[in-house]
């Protein structure tokens, strides 16, 4: 098992992170990014999808609703993703590497802890699983407008009624749904 | 600045998500079957906290409530929340858990990043077809708070709102304090 740190210090460490973000920036999110990593590849194959407009707010219109949905806010971080969401984000993989780098495994990994899934634990199940919980995650996070981050921390932290609902929503389904493919022991 | 700022914050997120165990899958099961809370307790502490302090900064001046941004609720914020939560329990990973696994080096997570761009994908050609339905209709008034931030409608209309936050902050922390690390 690697080490992590205690509750208290990782609350404490979470809260920093949110802080900062909110005081010097903006609050944390992230699955947007999800959306405009999208319509960076779906551009590289469709010139017509990104236009610029100086009639909407962000000065670019899309041919698709979502992109060109407030004033064409998606459509200008599509154009230049050397932006501050985008750019977070993809320094977040980095952050998270550097962590690991330096929290080696002390013991060989526990492979006992690795909980029993009942719909099969194949390698292929494992990879199936991951990649259709991933579609299911991004498509409801999207139509939610936000994930854990935005939603469940920076909503709840800003004591935003969306956050509430959210945690509710997901809890309400994660949980039950944890149970019965994991089992209680 | 902005853009140096993304990456200093961003790095630090990423390392504090791997630190805490957020980016264990074993983990994010070991909570949604409510056999260790560590996480939970470590989300509620720090929700606890960092609202408190937000509040308090914003009520004290050094605090800029223009940086808030508060989402809309409609009921969509519900079904796309359940949606999160079915997905969450199936791959053990949410959006921004899942991309600073990958950055872990775990396959798993890979594999779900790209699902989730698949789905965020779907999500975008659909968006058009679903925009005028009762997923969007808002629920209490959309953007609104309990706490009055000055900047959004609150639900909770009191002189303070630093003792709304108080009290919902010094809940959730003490949840955090109070539950078993173990059920």
């Amino acid at each position: 098992m690697r080490q992590y740190w205690s509750w208290i210090t990782s609350g404490t460490a979470l809260a920093i992170c949110f802080l900062l973000a909110v005081i010097l920036v903006k609050p944390i999110g992230v699955s947007t990014q999800f959306v405009i990593a999208d319509g960076v590849l779906w551009s590289l194959f469709d010139d017509s999808l990104i236009t610029t407009d100086t009639d909407s707010k962000s000065g670019y219109a899309s041919t698709n609703a979502y992109l060109d949905k407030s004033g064409g806010k998606y459509a200008a971080a599509v154009e230049n993703p050397i932006n501050y969401s985008f750019l977070f984000v993809l320094a977040m993989i980095f952050g998270a590497w550097l962590a690991s780098r330096f929290n080696r495994p002390t013991t060989p990994p526990d492979t006992a802890s690795q909980p029993v899934c009942r719909l099969g634990d194949q390698r292929s199940a494992r990879l199936l699983r991951a990649f259709i919980g991933g579609a299911i995650v991004l498509f409801g996070a999207r139509l939610a407008g936000g994930c854990t981050s935005g939603h469940m921390m920076s909503g709840m932290m800003q004591t935003s009624l969306s956050g509430y609902l959210f945690a509710a929503g997901a809890f309400a389904v994660a949980v039950p749904t944890a149970i019965f493919l994991y089992g209680r022991r | 600045m902005k853009i140096i700022l993304a990456l200093i914050l961003g790095t630090l997120f990423g390392f504090v998500l791997q630190r805490v165990g957020a980016t264990d899958s074993r983990k994010i099961w070991g909570m949604l079957t409510l056999r260790d809370l560590h996480l939970a307790k470590a989300i509620l502490f720090a929700i606890g906290v960092s609202s408190i302090v937000l509040f308090a900064g914003m009520s004290i001046g050094i605090i800029d409530a223009g940086h808030l941004s508060v989402k809309s609720s409609y009921n969509g914020v519900i079904v796309g929340g359940m949606l999160l939560g079915l997905g969450w329990a199936i791959a053990g990973y949410c959006p921004g858990t899942g991309v600073a696994a990958m950055g872990e080096g775990k396959p798993d997570a890979f594999v779900y990043v790209l699902g989730g761009l698949a789905g965020a994908f779907l999500y975008t050609l659909s968006y058009g077809a679903i925009a005028d339905s009762w997923l969007f209709s808002p629920i209490g008034g959309g953007k609104v708070t309990l706490a009055a931030t000055g900047e959004y409608s609150a639900l909770i209309a009191t002189p303070s709102a630093m003792l709304v936050a108080l009290v919902l902050g010094g809940l959730f922390a003490a949840f955090a304090v109070l539950a078993p690390k173990k059920i």
